[in-house]
């Protein structure tokens, strides 16, 4: 069972629940729960809008855009129907945030999912689990279930003529449905093949109709920023970057855990003292701020680094899933950068060429060069690879394998150099590293 | 959609909004490289080729996918975009096998050709390459995984095009790879359409693969011999022994009447040609009765002294003439003039495979009622009434599903059966057995299709060979009460159209002009008989009571075909021209070794009228044209042959590739041109377009517009427009259509001499049995 | 062929408790096919793996070719289509669980187990697979067995894991019998 954390300088916005028995329908209910849809059943589409426009709310599943913005783009006459769906595939590696809000607060997603879909005009909502998450999905379905039971959900929701069903769904294991026409795919069926875009699922979503599509956080972010206010929900996180987010941290830390901070909280602080600093008092070596697609940052990089989608992608990275990622001066970095390529080569969908050729081409050279056999040129080579699929490919999984790559041959090219010509590694590591 | 202008490369270019770049710039001569995108298919954007500037976007935009509108400023070709497609390359060929020296597609590889212009010449790749055993998939088709680029063009040409889904992509990452419907086996209609959109040598064709280097070939571009669509083939010809061999079809040339398509039979089925059992010598019955080999010399003297005697003691109305649904209309033509002028009889007929005499009669006096095959291509709405296209006209159910595909064409298909296109239909009535008795009643009726149907606008409407004699007038009638409504009747075989079309009927003159009106024809007929002749059964009557004394019977087989004893020959001096010994040429007293239609020249006219120059493409030793064998069959009976065959009025010597073939070159083109111009040489009685100057001048259908049709086009002719009425004769009848029903893999006495064509038939029986099911 | 006219029942390969499941499955969303990686999901907890019968059922199910049904599932890493043990061993070694000892976990199975990725022991009571994240970062390294997560692990808790889910295999071997 995952072992729930706390710190002082936590804002419990969205952990508020976990740990209370909130999952049981009337506990939530107790702590407050569906007031914020019904309030917003009383005020309509545009003053929820509104409300998330004022919140600065950005999206939890990686690209951080605006969600009250995203919201606005759908149309509001359709000839097909429209569809909200949560994204619950939450498989970037580093991140592990979605799991305790599907495991504490599931009518928290349900109702953020009612919300939006009054916001948008849908009557139909589908919460997507990745396929792993089966203990979880089973939850979601049971509260999905209850809330049917009290009427919050059906063809008359909280005894009003709107109409809004949840139906859930699960995935089968393949991280490339995470992104969000691939996801829509996958919901139909299909192979977890992303989409031309445009048109955007805004417009043409899922079975064609106009479709909103948000990470499980952010659903589950929308009743506590109506609950509180758009404004006041800004107020608590940076400029831009409204609220509190949940942060993933893992690896060589003292106390890693999921921790609910502001935006904008300070990395080095994070990790030192949120999380209690660099296990056995090791040194830090180097950080993955935002789960394993966002190149890594150095020490001396996290000095004063805010930890909002701005700031981090002034570093040179981004905020991504807020997954961090803590490395110790103990890690071989070649050994890191291959188990990291190959989790993208093994879950490139292989639609595009500079993607399915270049995760393999990467993975390959990173393996020879990892178990000894690199000569000096590979190490340009993996740069003008990486540097080649940049922005080049169809969906953004091939930058996610390009960009880490590309930050672990520029911030560490001596320690890949270190590696040359059957030198042993620095570490003493290289054990032979089977990967999937 | 509106004109907006934008910019491509500085040039300002003009297009309908929302028209994708990549076919914008390459309308304007402008080459975007691609390997996904395919004209007519779905959009991918996998193979990230085709990447462009647009002006403030950050990222490079594929062409394939981007629309174009006001004010665009694009780049299509930089340092920046040069970089990227290499690049693009390179990773390509890192798992690439690099065989190209005995790779099939070499020479005429995408692949090969963008690492050439983009210069990905030196190979970074360090790494182990993925090896895996190529696979046959069938007899046709086979797949060499490693040079499989996934570009998913065969996966759509096969779902999307072909409407067969035998093509899946499967596992994911590199490890994607096209995999068959039947695990490792394709249970397909063959049509090997995979093979032609392969941009790459992954997906080989059973037939060519390790034959020959494609620079090694000629290639022809010519007419299918197959059925009745009339698809452009082009032919692979490379020099051997006897001639010239055929050694590859593909559609190369995707100019034709059939754009992209081909199906088994045209790509395939070229074989025959190669057949052993080929005949190569004239044969003679010997005073044993045995047919034994003989000399033109000797044969056509024997043949043609018979005929004379035979017509001097007996009359003309002793002979009869079967002709051929397969030989050129200028054969066609020459074949029946002969009869009526030298042989003096009307005694002809052919394989009638469609009423196409009632049609042309339905039509009689009406402009622009007959549809081309490519008015079925645009047309809005289509009434298709029996047959089963998909099966037996598959250019026409590839048209039809391409229309409804890319133009949501409206298709109404009324049929006694449920056939494959009833998936791409808007409405389908059901029919009883007998249901096509009473169309229009069905029409103006009350149900939904009928009502749906009369709805339309404008209609096109097919009629299946199941619709005949009254039925087609009634149905026409019906049509032309309704204003914008277009006619096709639907026949088999290369050539049934030109051979009813050209006057291989008893009663009717080429033009389905009536031998007891003969207008023109009087006087340019000298002799012709004012007595519409015998139809193909009565001539076998005649023949069992002894009272036919002769029989020419030009690349036919009715003894086959008719199911008639040989015993009812027995009386009867057979001639038949012919390129195998069939059933019917077993029996005769002389056979001449007939050219094949790929290896000769001459107009033909599919099942909607649209007429297509063959060109011929190979050489084979020992056969001649069937015009040739006609034209000498008639010297050597003392005939004027400058009556029959006008030539040489130009005084010009040179040929048009007649006696070069393949090996024609720029001579060739040349002729063409004159052609085209109206300047054709007719230097040789053997030269076939002599005849057409003629049928031109006889048949008002068939007054071509020669600068397309030699140069390679269809041209559309008219069965009816020019003719005034004309009663429905009654030796039309019904019953004397008597349909081919090939399949995908059968081509009548054709298809029993290939190999190809049989072992595909073979793999697929039990499959195409089950999908028949479905 | 239209799953409607021919009875569930007397076709299906699958348990009555399953196949009501599939049955409702399919009404469940806007079009029949979103059916599809469920149900291959589910009919792959009972039977164990995507049997050609399987494909075959389910193709018919939701109607569509058996082509088509094995496009999408040989897509999904879950999937799969040769029989597993009855626990699954699902070791994550991605980034996380690699930094906080995944691999010395990972080995410790194999030793204990003799059998490497994707292998089976000989009595079918186990399998093992090196997975990519599983999302249980912070609580690495963590690992499945079948759908239960284990997480915070050391290489010596790998013989007591074993030897909890052996004692569980047995115990339903025997209820079975019994
Ligand atoms: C390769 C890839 C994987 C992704 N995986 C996830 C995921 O697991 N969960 C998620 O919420 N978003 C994921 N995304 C982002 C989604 O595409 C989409 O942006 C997001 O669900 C939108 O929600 P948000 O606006 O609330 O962030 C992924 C994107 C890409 C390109
Ligand atoms: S970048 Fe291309 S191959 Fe990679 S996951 Fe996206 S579409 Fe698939
Ligand atoms: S043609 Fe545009 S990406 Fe392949």
């Amino acid at each position: 069972m995952p072992r729930l954390v706390s710190h002082p300088d936590e804002v419990k916005i969205v952990s508020r629940r976990f740990g209370l028995g909130a999952e049981k329908i009337d506990r939530y209910i107790e702590l407050g729960g569906y007031e914020s849809a019904r309030k917003c059943l009383a005020q309509g589409p545009d003053w929820i809008i509104n409300e998330l426009k004022a919140s600065s709310l950005r999206g939890r599943g990686g690209a951080g855009f605006p969600t009250g913005m995203k919201w606005s783009f759908v149309p509001k006459q359709s000839a097909k129907p429209k569809y909200v769906l949560v994204n619950g595939d939450e498989s970037e590696p580093g991140t592990c945030k979605d799991h305790l809000i599907f495991l504490h607060d599931p009518h928290a997603v349900i109702e953020g999912a009612i919300i939006a879909g009054l916001a948008i005009g849908a009557k139909v909502g589908f919460i997507y689990l990745r396929g792993e998450y089966r203990y979880l999905l089973e939850i979601m379905e049971k509260a999905v279930a209850d809330a049917y039971a009290k009427g919050f959900l059906g063809k008359n929701i909280f005894g009003s003529d709107t109409e809004f069903q949840i139906i859930t769904q699960t995935g089968a294991g393949a991280y490339e449905v995470g992104e969000e026409s691939a996801l829509m795919e996958s919901l139909e069926g299909k192979r977890g093949v992303p989409r031309i875009k445009p048109p955007f699922p805004a417009v043409v979503g899922l079975y064609g109709g106009p479709t909103v599509i948000n990470n499980a956080e952010t659903i589950a972010t929308v009743p506590y920023v109506i609950e509180m206010g758009g404004a006041a929900f800004a107020a608590v996180g940076s400029p831009k970057n409204g609220g509190t987010r949940l942060f993933s941290i893992s690896g060589h830390v003292e106390r890693p855990g999921v921790y609910e901070l502001p935006m904008g909280y300070n990395l080095k602080k994070m990790i030192y003292e949120v999380a209690g600093g660099v296990r056995s008092g090791r040194k830090l070596k180097a950080v993955v701020p935002g789960g394993s697609s966002t190149p890594v940052l150095l020490p001396e990089e996290i000095e004063t680094l805010g930890m909002d989608f701005d700031q981090v992608g002034k570093a040179g990275s981004m905020l991504g899933s807020a997954g961090v990622v803590v490395l110790d001066d103990q890690t071989c970095i070649v050994e890191f950068a291959l188990r990291t390529i190959s989790f993208y080569q093994h879950e490139s969908c292989g639609w595009c060429i500079p993607c399915r050729e270049g995760t393999d081409w990467l993975k390959k050279s990173l393996t020879r060069f990892h178990a000894g056999f690199g000569v000096a040129k590979d190490i340009d080579n993996i740069k003008y690879l990486a540097e080649n699929m940049l922005g080049r490919t169809f969906c953004p999984l091939g930058d996610a394998a390009a960009m880490p790559t590309l930050g672990f041959v520029n911030k560490f090219r001596k320690e890949f150099e270190d590696h040359l010509d059957g030198k042993p590694c620095p570490f003493a590591k290289h054990v032979e590293l089977a990967v999937v | 959609m509106a004109d907006v202008t934008f910019t491509v490369d500085g040039k300002k270019l003009t297009a309908p909004a929302g028209t994708l770049l990549i076919e914008a710039c390459r309308k304007a001569g402008i080459e975007i490289p691609a390997f996904c995108y395919y004209p007519g298919l779905s959009l991918q954007a996998a193979c990230r080729m085709c990447v462009v500037r647009q002006e403030k976007v950050p990222k490079l935009q594929t062409a394939c996918t981007t629309t174009v509108a006001e004010g665009q400023v694009f780049i299509t070709e930089s340092a920046e975009i040069a970089q990227a497609r290499k690049a693009t390359i390179e990773l390509l060929l890192g798992n690439h096998p690099l065989d190209c020296p005995v790779c099939d597609a070499g020479g005429e590889c995408e692949l090969q050709d963008m690492t050439f212009k983009y210069g990905a010449g030196v190979s970074l790749y360090a790494e182990a390459k993925q090896h895996r055993e190529e696979q046959q998939w069938s007899p046709a088709v086979f797949y060499d995984r490693p040079r499989c680029i996934l570009c998913y063009r065969c996966i759509r040409m096969c779902g999307e095009g072909m409407d067969v889904w035998a093509l899946g992509v499967q596992n994911r990452a590199v490890s994607s790879v096209i995999v068959p419907n039947g695990g490792d086996q394709l249970d397909c209609e063959q049509c090997g359409m995979c093979i032609d959109v392969c941009p790459v040598g992954a997906l080989t064709s059973g037939s060519y693969r390790y034959k020959t280097r494609p620079w090694e070939m000629n290639h022809v571009s010519t007419v299918c011999t197959h059925c009745a669509d009339g698809c452009k083939v082009t032919l692979g010809v490379r020099q051997s022994n006897d001639g010239s061999e055929i050694v590859r079809a593909d559609n190369r040339d995707k100019s034709g009447i059939n754009g992209d398509f081909l199906c088994a039979k045209g790509r395939f089925g070229f074989d025959f040609v190669e057949s052993p059992e080929r005949l190569n010598k004239p044969l003679v019955r010997n005073a044993q009765g045995v047919l034994e080999p003989a000399t033109w010399e000797h044969a056509l003297r024997y043949a043609a002294s018979k005929l004379s005697e035979i017509r001097e003691s007996r009359g003309g109305e002793s002979i009869a003439v079967i002709g051929s649904s397969n030989t050129t209309n200028e054969e066609n033509y020459l074949l029946q003039k002969f009869a009526r002028t030298v042989l003096r009889t009307n005694n002809i007929d052919h394989q009638r495979t469609a009423d196409y005499a009632a049609f042309a009669s339905a039509l009689a006096g009406r402009q622009s009622k007959a549809a081309s095959l490519r008015d079925v291509a645009i047309a809005p709405a289509i009434l298709l009434i029996g047959g089963d296209p998909t099966v037996e006209h598959p250019l026409l159910a590839w048209t039809l599903r391409t229309n409804v595909r890319l133009n949501k064409a409206r298709l109404y298909i009324a049929n006694t059966a449920k056939i494959k296109l009833t998936r791409q239909a808007r409405a389908t009535l059901e029919l009883p057995a007998d249901g096509y008795r009473n169309l229009p009643v069905l029409l103006d009726g009350d149900t939904d299709f009928a009502k749906a149907v009369r709805a339309e606008e404008s209609l096109l409407v097919i009629m299946g060979e199941e619709i005949r004699g009254a039925q087609i007038e009634a149905l026409v009638g019906w049509g032309l009460g309704r204003g914008d409504v277009r006619f096709a009747c639907l026949g088999d075989r290369a050539n049934s159209r030109g051979a009813a079309d050209m006057g291989l009927l008893p009663d009717l003159l080429p033009g389905y002009v009536q031998v007891n009106s003969p207008g023109a024809f009087a006087a340019e007929y000298p002799g012709l008989p004012s007595n519409p002749g015998k139809t193909e059964p009565e001539m076998f009557a005649a023949a069992a009571k002894g009272e036919l004394g002769a029989l020419l019977i030009v690349g036919a087989n009715p003894i086959a075909r008719l199911g008639v004893a040989g015993e009812a020959l027995k009386n009867t001096f057979v001639i038949v021209q012919d390129i195998f010994l069939n059933e019917t040429a077993a029996l005769a007293d002389v056979v001449f070794p007939a050219a094949s239609l790929y290896e000769k020249s001459g107009t033909i006219t599919n099942t909607f009228g649209d007429v297509q120059l063959a060109r011929k493409a190979a050489d084979r030793a020992g056969v001649k044209p069937d015009f040739e064998i006609l034209v000498r069959l008639a010297g050597s009976m003392g005939v004027d042959v400058k009556a029959l065959v006008p030539f040489g009025k130009l005084g010009v010597t040179a040929d048009l590739g007649q006696s070069r073939g393949a090996q024609a070159g720029e001579a060739d083109r040349h002729a063409v041109w004159l052609a085209a111009n109206g300047l054709e040489m007719k230097t040789s009685p053997f030269d076939p377009l002599a005849v057409l100057d003629e049928i031109e001048r006889l048949v008002p259908a068939y007054k071509l517009d020669r600068l397309n049709l030699f140069g390679g086009s269809d041209v559309p002719t008219e069965p009816g427009a020019t003719m005034g009425f004309v009663p429905v004769s009654a030796l039309t009848a019904p019953n004397l259509v008597v349909p081919a029903h090939d399949g995908l893999f059968t081509s009548g006495t054709l298809g029993r001499y290939s190999p190809a064509l049989k072992e595909l038939q073979q793999h697929q029986s039990p499959a195409l049995a089950e999908t028949a099911a479905d | 062929m239209s799953p409607n006219n021919t009875s569930t029942e007397t076709m299906t390969l699958f348990s009555p408790q399953l196949a009501a499941r599939l049955d409702a499955l399919v009404e469940k969303y806007p079009l029949r096919r979103s059916a599809l990686v469920p149900m291959l999901l589910y009919a792959q907890d009972e039977v164990g793996y995507l049997s050609d019968a399987v494909v075959a059922e389910v193709a018919w199910r939701i109607g569509i070719t058996e082509l088509e049904v094995r496009n999408v599932a040989t897509y999904y890493s879950m999937l799969r289509f040769k029989p597993a043990g009855k626990y699954n061993v699902q070791v994550c070694t991605n980034i996380s669980c690699m930094l906080r000892g995944g691999y010395e976990l990972y080995e410790r199975f194999q030793e204990e187990l003799g059998i490497g990725h994707k292998g089976v022991t000989p009595d079918g009571v186990f399998s093992l697979e090196e997975v990519e994240c599983i999302g249980a970062c912070c609580w690495a390294p963590a690992i499945q067995v079948n759908y239960e997560f284990l997480d915070e692990l050391n290489p010596d808790q790998v013989p007591g894991i074993l030897a909890d889910y052996r004692a569980k295999a047995a115990a339903e071997e025997r209820s079975s019998h019994a």
